[in-house]
C-alpha cells in the first residue's frame, strides 16, 4: 500500500480524461485503452479471460502471465507488439504513469493503477480477495477513483469457505463411489484453482481433464503452480473414469462430450451456484460455490480499503453496489459497459 | 441441523429417484436419534408449526437488512426462504456459538408460546450457516418441496433397513415422531412395531398387461371381468375415526378430496377408482379429473364444477376384519353386501362384465371407446389380495391405441441420464398452412433411435430458446395415444392421453402428416 498522491486544487476530475467509448475504457492522456472490446492501437490488458483479452491490438501491455495466456489462446492475435510489465513496476505512457498490481483473479491478473495530474485511478479488472495458491493475492491501492466490477454485487452472494465446498465434492464421491464426478470449471483459473484446492484437501488420485483444459494447466505448471497427476479424459478411459474426478468446461458437462462418462454426478464450480434455482436450471446435481470474483462482502470491504471518494462500476449487478456506496457517502455511478460476459463459470 | 441441511441441499439438486433414496439412506445411517426421527417427520409432513408465516419472516429480515438491497436480492432469487437464508448477515461474534440440533429446534418450537417463535428463529438464524438457515426456514414454513413424498421416504427406510416396504407400511400408522421404535427395528435391535390400528396405507395389488398370445392358455371360466376405468387408483381407509385417501403409491391425498373424505363415515378399507362424475355416476373425461389432481387443497368452485366420485372394486377390511386372504369372489360378495348396508354417498360399485369366451371379449374391448373406459380388467376369481404385482392373478387389457401422423416441432433436453440428449418432443399437425402443437412425448423410442433423433434435432435446429430447440418441419412422428379430449390449455384446443412415439417415419414427407380435423374427429363424448 502506498500513500495518496498529493492533492492539487486544480486537478481535472477523472471523467475528463477517462472515457467510456465503444472500443472500451479510454485513457486519453496516455492514448490507450484498458481491456478494449475492439482492436485498438494501444491496449493495457488486466487478465487473460477472453472478454478482457481480445485479439488484434497493435500494441499490448500486460503481465508476463497474462501475455503467456494470450499467446497460447490467441496465437498471432495476442498483439503485433507485446510488452511485459511486472507487478509493482511503473512505466510512463504519454502523460500517465501506469503500474500493474495483483488482482487475485487468475494467474497474471492485474489491477491497472493510473496516475495523471495528481489524480490516481485504479481499474480493478476482475478480482477476488480470498487466498488462492494459483495466483498472487489482491493488493488494495488507495485511490481517488476506484473502477470496480460487480459480478456478484448483491448481498445474497457470499461465497462460503472453499475447502467446505471441496469437502462436499469429496463426500459425494464417498456416497457414489462408482459414479464419475464431472466438475464444470472455467478453463482459465477456475480449473486450476479447483485442482489446487483438491490437492490441498489431500486428494492425491489422478484428476482427469477435458481436452480444452489441458493447455492452460500446463501453462500454470510452467509458472510454478503444482497440480499433481493429470490425465486426459478420453473415450478410451471409460472404465478408468468410473468413480474418478473429471474436470470439463461448463458447457461440456451436460452435452455430448459427457456421454463418455458412466452415470456422472454433474457438479459446477461457480459463484452462481449459490442460488439454488440457478443451479437447478443448469441441471447441476452438486453445486460448488467456488468463485474467482469478489463476493458482496469482499466488494464492500474493498471499497472501504481503497477509500476512494468516487467509485465507478463497470459490469455486473451494479445497482445494489451503487446504492450501497451512495449510502456511505461515496459518489458512485454505473458505467453500464457492455461486452463483459456473465460467463457461467464465474 | 447440519446433517439435515446437507440432506435438504442434496435432495434439492438430485433429479433421480434412486439417488434420492441413497441420500436419504446415508442420512438415516449417519444421523442419531431423535434427530433423524424429526427429520423423517418433516419429510413426511407430519410436523406443522403455525407461527412462522412468510410475512413474519419478511418483517424479521427487515430489521437486519437494508430494504432496497433486500428487494433487489429477492427480485433476483425469487424464493423468500432462499433469499433470507442467503442474505442474513452473519455475526462473527456468534460464529462460535453452537447451532441448534434438529431436536432442539423441534422441541423448542413445540413448547413455544405465541409471540416467542420469531425471537427463537432470529437466534437460530444467527448461529446457522446459509444451508442451515434455508433448511430451518423451509422446516418452519411447512413445505420442504424437495421432491420427496412420504412414500419415497419410506422406500428409502425399507431399503436401508433391509425390510419389506409392505411390512413397513403395515406398521407405519401406529408410529409417531420421532420414531425411535421404527429405527430400532430397522437397525435390527428389536421386532417390528405392532401394526397400526388406524387408517394406514395397505400396499395395493397391481396387474400385468395382457399379451394377446397369452390368452389361449387362460381359462375364461376362472376369470371375472370389469371395465378398466380411466381415473386414478385410490385406497379409501376409514379406521377408528380416521379417514384417509391414498394414491396408488401410498401418498395421502385426502386434503384434495374432501367431497369423498367427508362421506367416509364407515369403518372399512376399500380399493377403487377416483373419477369426476356429475349427476350421480355420469363419469366426466379424464381431463376434468386432471383439474383436481396435484393439489393440496381445493376451492369450493372446483368442488362444484369437478365433483369427485369413487367406483369401488375391492374391499380389504370390513371393520376389524382383514379380508385380504379371501378369494376375489368372496371379497366381491362382501363388497356388495357392505355397499348395500352402508350406502356411501358419491361411491358406486364397478359392475362385473358378463362375457362368453375370449373372442367375444375382444369385441367388447374394441367397442369400449366411450368416456372414462380404458379397456378391461381380468381378475382370477380365486385370487387373494396380495401386495405388489404378482404375475397371473390380475391382468389389464387396454383397448388399442389411436394413432396420428404428426410433425416434430420442438425438442427439449431430457433430465438425468438424458441430459445430453434432446429427448422431449413437441409435435403438431397441420391447420391450413401452419403447424399447431398437439402434444408432447418423451418415450416410445429405443436408445438407438434416441441417438438418431438427437442428431436430427441438432442438425435441423432453426431457433433456440434456452433448453428448447425449434426444428424445421421435416420429420414425421407417428404418435400413439389412448384418447383425445377438448382442452383450453392447448393452442390446438385438444389434449391427448398418454401420447408416445409409436414409429419414426423417416420416409414420410412432413406435408403428408395428418391435419387437425382428423384429430378433432377422434374426440369422444
Amino acid at each position: 500500500m502506498q500513500g495518496m498522491p498529493a492533492q492539487s486544487p486544480s486537478r481535472p476530475p477523472a471523467e475528463r480524461w477517462m472515457k467510456v467509448c465503444p472500443e472500451g475504457l479510454y485513457v486519453e492522456p496516455g492514448g490507450f485503452y484498458v481491456d478494449p472490446l475492439r482492436p485498438v492501437e494501444r491496449a493495457v490488458v488486466t487478465h487473460g479471460h477472453s472478454d478482457h483479452a481480445r485479439p488484434g491490438h497493435a500494441h499490448v501491455l500486460a503481465t508476463a502471465g497474462t501475455l503467456a495466456i494470450m499467446r497460447q489462446r490467441l496465437g498471432e492475435g495476442a498483439g503485433a507488439a507485446t510488452q511485459t510489465l511486472d507487478y509493482g513496476e511503473a512505466i510512463r505512457i504519454g502523460d500517465v504513469t501506469v503500474r500493474l498490481v495483483p488482482a487475485g483473479h487468475v494467474l497474471g491478473s492485474a489491477q491497472v493503477v493510473l496516475e495523471h495530474a495528481g489524480t490516481r485511478v485504479v481499474v480493478s479488472g476482475d478480482y477476488k480477495r480470498r487466498f488462492d495458491r494459483t495466483c498472487a493475492p489482491f493488493e488494495p491501492v488507495p485511490c481517488d477513483v476506484f473502477i470496480t466490477e460487480a459480478t456478484f454485487g448483491l448481498p445474497v452472494f457470499r461465497h462460503p469457505p472453499d475447502l467446505g465446498e471441496i469437502d462436499k465434492l469429496l463426500h459425494s464421491l464417498s456416497i457414489f463411489p462408482e459414479r464419475s464426478h464431472v466438475v464444470g470449471a472455467y478453463a482459465l483459473g477456475k480449473c486450476q484453482r479447483v485442482i489446487s484446492l483438491l490437492r490441498a484437501a489431500g486428494y492425491d488420485r489422478p484428476i482427469y481433464l477435458h481436452g480444452a483444459l489441458e493447455p492452460i494447466c500446463k501453462l500454470y505448471e510452467g509458472f510454478g503452480v503444482p497440480l499433481g497427476e493429470l490425465r486426459p479424459a478420453t473415450v478410451a478411459a471409460k472404465e478408468e473414469l468410473k468413480g474418478a474426478l473429471v474436470l470439463a468446461p461448463p458447457g461440456a458437462v451436460a452435452d455430448r462430450w459427457a456421454r463418455r462418462l458412466t452415470d456422472p454426478v454433474v457438479a459446477m464450480a461457480s459463484g452462481w451456484m449459490r442460488v439454488r434455482q440457478r443451479a437447478r436450471q443448469r441441471g447441476v446435481e452438486l453445486p460448488l460455490v467456488i468463485s474467482d470474483h469478489a463476493d458482496w462482502d469482499e466488494l464492500t470491504q474493498t471499497l472501504d480499503e481503497v477509500a476512494a471518494p468516487e467509485v465507478w462500476v463497470t459490469h455486473g449487478r451494479e445497482e445494489a453496489l451503487v446504492h450501497h456506496a451512495t449510502q456511505r457517502g461515496i459518489r458512485a455511478r454505473a458505467l453500464a459497459m457492455v461486452g463483459f460476459e456473465e460467463e457461467e463459470g464465474a | 441441523m447440519r446433517n439435515f441441511s446437507s440432506l435438504i441441499d442434496g435432495l434439492v439438486f438430485m433429479p433421480a429417484r434412486n439417488g434420492k433414496i441413497r441420500l436419504l439412506a446415508d442420512f438415516f445411517a449417519t444421523t442419531p436419534d431423535p434427530d433423524r426421527g424429526w427429520a423423517l417427520a418433516a419429510l413426511t409432513e407430519s410436523l406443522v408449526f403455525h407461527e412462522a408465516k412468510p410475512a413474519a419472516i419478511r418483517q424479521l429480515v427487515a430489521t437486519r437488512v437494508d430494504p432496497d438491497l433486500f428487494a433487489l436480492s429477492y427480485d433476483y432469487v425469487g424464493d423468500l426462504a432462499e433469499t433470507v437464508a442467503l442474505i442474513w448477515p452473519e455475526r462473527p461474534e456468534r460464529a462460535n456459538s453452537l447451532p441448534p440440533s434438529m431436536t432442539e429446534v423441534v422441541e423448542t418450537l413445540r413448547a413455544a408460546k405465541r409471540g416467542q417463535v420469531m425471537g427463537l428463529v432470529e437466534g437460530w438464524l444467527d448461529t446457522l450457516d446459509s444451508s442451515g438457515r434455508f433448511a430451518l426456514l423451509k422446516l418452519i414454513t411447512g413445505s420442504l418441496r424437495v421432491g420427496v413424498s412420504a412414500r419415497l421416504a419410506k422406500t428409502a427406510l425399507a431399503e436401508w433397513g433391509k425390510v419389506d416396504l409392505g411390512d413397513l407400511e403395515e406398521c407405519w400408522h401406529g408410529l409417531s415422531p420421532p420414531y425411535a421404535d421404527l429405527f430400532a427395528w430397522l437397525e435390527g435391535k428389536s421386532d417390528r412395531p405392532a401394526a397400526g390400528k388406524g387408517a394406514g396405507f395397505r400396499p395395493l395389488m397391481l396387474s400385468h398387461p395382457l399379451e394377446e398370445e397369452d390368452m389361449a392358455a387362460l381359462d375364461p371360466a376362472a376369470y371375472s371381468v370389469e371395465w378398466k376405468w380411466d381415473g386414478i387408483r385410490v385406497q379409501l381407509a376409514a379406521r377408528g375415526g380416521e379417514r384417509r385417501i391414498y394414491s396408488r403409491t401410498g401418498d395421502d391425498v385426502s386434503g384434495a378430496f374432501p367431497d369423498i373424505a367427508d362421506h367416509m363415515t364407515f369403518d372399512a378399507v376399500l380399493d377403487g377408482e377416483l373419477l369426476v362424475a356429475r349427476d350421480e355416476g355420469q363419469i366426466a373425461p379424464f381431463n376434468d379429473l386432471q383439474q383436481r389432481l396435484n393439489r393440496k387443497t381445493v376451492t369450493a368452485a372446483m368442488l362444484k364444477e369437478f365433483p369427485a366420485w369413487v367406483r369401488l372394486y375391492d374391499i380389504l377390511f370390513d371393520g376389524e376384519e382383514d379380508l385380504r386372504g379371501l378369494p376375489l369372489t368372496e371379497r366381491r360378495a362382501r363388497l356388495e353386501r357392505w355397499h348395500d348396508a352402508v350406502r356411501p354417498r358419491r361411491m358406486d360399485l364397478s359392475p362385473l362384465v358378463p362375457f362368453e369366451g375370449w373372442e367375444a371379449l375382444k369385441g367388447l374391448r374394441e367397442g369400449s371407446r366411450e368416456n372414462s373406459i380404458e379397456g378391461l380388467m381380468l381378475k382370477r376369481k380365486d385370487s387373494v389380495y396380495v401386495a405388489g404385482r404378482p404375475k397371473g392373478p390380475w391382468f389389464k387389457w387396454k383397448r388399442g391405441a389411436l394413432t396420428l401422423d404428426t410433425v416434430l416441432m420442438y425438442a427439449q433436453r431430457g433430465h438425468g441420464k438424458r441430459s445430453s440428449y434432446y429427448s422431449d418432443f413437441t409435435f403438431g399437425v397441420w391447420r391450413g398452412e401452419e403447424l399447431v402443437p398437439v402434444g408432447k412425448a418423451y418415450f416410445g423410442f429405443t436408445d438407438a433411435e434416441l441417438v438418431e433423433l438427437d442428431r436430427w434435432v441438432r442438425n435441423r435446429t432453426t431457433r433456440r430458446y434456452g433448453p428448447v430447440r425449434e426444428v424445421e418441419p421435416g420429420l414425421v412422428l407417428e404418435v400413439a395415444f389412448d384418447s383425445v379430449h377438448p382442452s383450453n390449455r392447448h393452442k390446438s384446443g385438444l389434449a391427448m392421453r398418454f401420447p408416445r412415439v409409436h414409429r419414426i417415419r423417416w420416409d414420410k414427407p412432413a406435408a403428408e402428416a395428418d391435419r387437425l380435423e382428423t384429430l378433432q374427429a377422434m374426440v369422444v363424448g
